[in-house]
């Protein structure tokens, strides 16, 4: 190198054949994903005859909204003809109480593993962290046992439990990590001032610790409300939630093929976990590197 | 005699294996400044936190003010805690920080705000009360850590490394305060750090500790001028102790290496005794520099480079095959090269038996 000369990084062009390629790619990949969307937004704004024509892509001649009414106060699943809105009531009734239960139940469990250990206390995180590399389904008949002799087989409640109890490994795991990368000296010094157990939790850790229950919230919020597996296991049919009754719906064999309906009746399951992740999208991303850091 | 505030029995801590406390001793008067000097890992942040009672010891007593308080919880044992990283609650302003302790105990309002009041007022911090941690400088932040302690009113203050995350000059600021506060308090104080200056300024007694065991517990001085062995010698003191190795013949009475003789004549630590492999330590201001040979007094030495310290100069010469400092008036300067003589003041000296690494 010699001393003379322009200095700094190369100018760049914006239509380099660099930025072409990249943009392009990224342009393709994204028309590629919202592709079927595009779809099932058209469709569910046709009237049937329309539909019957073909061409899956256009945007519809003549807008109607009555497929979205339909699919949800209307749509028959076996007796019922109340449409996806009792599904939709159902689950809020099943993920209000799994939400809240599993997050309180993990956000202590972490805690008190990192900062109240026991005997033993490794052990029964090695144990827990192992449960959620057993699948599902092996669990399923015995915990249909269970939930049996508890006598809240078929019932909400039970469906709450199995929830909560599936949603521990993953919350706990990442409790612990988020309150292991608090600084200890904190926890010291509350003890010191005379803090308990639940003083420490509410007062000091709390407070702190938004952002890792936000992340928890999102997971679970939309981990639970795609269930179907137990959903469709451990309930009674006028308890099943939303997923499963848009799966009753979808795929009924009797009758015409309703395809504007069965598109807005997706769409609508769908957009519980979707308003999540726009609104909390930044809180999310941020929640899971902090969670991440330390491990 | 005054009263024992904190008496440390047999106190031994295991981590699995690891023993990291072995069956350690320690009793600290009332009002006493007790420091806990060591490298890292020495146990010494083990042991405030064993005193502090966050931690579980595996064997032996602590009491505090004649109460056995080896299984009590860290607020029923009369301790007020600082910690390095000042662990102040972000979420609090530091009027909720100092009150959290008091509230917890169920103090009535008036008492808290009496004893915030003083705190305040002590620490100079009253200003600041209603501002969150997160808008305090890292001073302001360790007097706030300090108020907690003190909002306790107990009686025993336990520091652990509380200036070591201050730049040099709030530091020697912080030191001093923390100095003046107990002359005005008078608590019993135990104060971990690793910094050799905080020790000796500090304390009325130094623990010198290494691998959970205190190998010397004495007044600064007499840790400075008298190590107990040579791993004392050489970490207290900076520039370090001088240490020639050889042996003593003559029935004691001198010192010998490298055909280099010297009287043990006027050493404190009495009858010597001969042995085939002694450490002479020598501290750097204990040696002057002349020009002529003393026999039994002086070792020739060549200068090798000097560094001026401000204050004065520290002269770095190799005498006898081995490397050595000296201290200098700082006007003094020596041509590199130059052939000196190193008078040696024997009553300074320490002498240590090479195979125990203990003081004679």
């Amino acid at each position: 190198m010699t001393g003379q000369g322009p200095r700094g990084a190369k100018p760049r062009r914006r239509l380099s054949g660099r930025n072409i390629m990249l943009y392009g790619t990224l342009l393709f990949v994204s028309l590629y994903y919202l592709l079927p969307l595009w779809v099932m937004v058209m469709t569910s704004l046709k009237g049937m005859p329309e539909i019957r024509m073909g061409n899956i892509f256009a945007p519809p001649v003549e807008v109607t909204f009555q497929p979205w009414v339909k699919a949800w106060a209307e749509a028959c699943t076996g007796l019922n003809c109340d449409g996806l809105s009792r599904g939709f009531w159902n689950s809020v009734r099943i993920l209000i109480p799994s939400v809240i239960l599993s997050i309180l139940v993990a956000s202590v469990n972490g805690y008190a593993l990192v900062n109240w250990r026991f005997k033993g206390s490794d052990v029964f995180f090695t144990v827990l962290i192992f449960g959620s590399f057993i699948p599902y389904q092996i669990m399923l008949y015995p915990i249909v046992i269970l939930l049996r002799e508890m006598g809240i087989y078929g019932t909400l409640w039970g469906l709450v439990l199995v929830h909560t109890i599936f949603g521990m490994p993953i919350l706990t795991l990442l409790f612990r990590n988020y309150f292991s990368s608090l600084p200890e000296e904190l926890f010291k010094a509350a003890r010191v001032d005379g803090a308990g157990f639940w003083a420490i939790y509410f007062r000091i850790m709390l407070p702190m610790s938004l952002p890792i229950f936000v992340v928890a919230i999102i997971l679970q919020v939309t981990g639970i409300w795609n269930d179907f597996l137990f959903g469709v296991v451990y309930t009674k049919p006028e308890l099943y939630p939303m997923t499963v009754q848009l799966n009753n719906i979808v795929n009924s064999v009797q009758g015409v093929k309703e395809y504007n309906v069965n598109m807005a009746a997706t769409l609508l399951t769908g957009l519980v976990p979707l308003i999540v992740y726009f609104v909390s999208g930044k809180l999310f991303v941020r929640g899971i590197a902090a969670g991440a850091v330390k491990g | 005699m005054t009263a024992t505030s904190i008496s440390v029995r047999d106190l031994t801590l295991n981590f699995g294996a690891v023993s990291v406390l072995k069956t350690l001793n320690l009793d600290v008067a009332e009002g006493e400044f007790i420091v806990l000097l060591g490298p890292s890992g020495c146990g010494k942040s083990t042991l405030l936190n064993c005193l502090a009672g966050l931690l579980d010891i595996t064997d032996g007593e602590i009491w505090i003010k004649g109460q056995n308080v080896t299984w009590a919880e860290p607020s029923e044992r009369g301790i007020g805690m600082v910690f390095q990283s000042y662990a102040l609650y972000p979420q609090m302003t530091v009027r909720g920080n100092l009150s959290f302790g008091l509230k917890n105990a169920r103090m009535p309002q008036a008492e808290i705000d009496k004893r915030v009041a003083r705190a305040a007022e002590i620490l100079q911090i009253g200003p600041l009360l209603d501002r969150k941690p997160g808008a305090l400088s890292g001073g302001q932040r360790q007097r706030v850590a300090i108020g907690r302690a003190l909002v306790r009113d107990v009686d025993v203050f336990l520091f652990d490394e509380p200036l070591s995350n201050l730049d040099a000059k709030l530091r020697s600021e912080l030191r001093v305060e923390i100095k003046r506060l107990h002359s005005r308090l008078n608590n019993t104080m135990v104060y971990v750090t690793h910094d050799q200056i905080e020790a000796l300024t500090l304390a009325d007694r130094i623990a010198v500790m290494r691998g959970g065991i205190i190998q010397q517990l004495d007044a600064p001085q007499v840790i400075y001028n008298k190590p107990a062995n040579l791993f004392v010698a050489g970490f207290i003191g900076s520039p370090s102790m001088n240490f020639l190795h050889g042996a003593t013949v003559d029935g004691g009475n001198a010192f010998e290496l490298n055909g280099v003789k010297l009287s043990l004549e006027g050493y404190e630590g009495g009858a010597v005794g001969a042995r085939a492999k002694a450490v002479l330590g020598l501290r750097p201001e204990h040696l002057e520099i002349v020009g002529a040979a003393e026999p039994g007094r002086t070792i020739p030495a060549v200068v090798e480079l000097d560094e001026p310290m401000g204050a004065d100069s520290l002269v770095w010469l190799q005498a006898a095959g081995a490397q050595m400092s000296v201290r200098v008036p700082v006007e003094r300067r020596l041509a590199r090269g130059a052939e000196v003589h190193l008078r040696v003041d024997m009553t300074k000296a320490s002498v240590f038996d090479a195979g125990t690494e203990e003081r004679v």
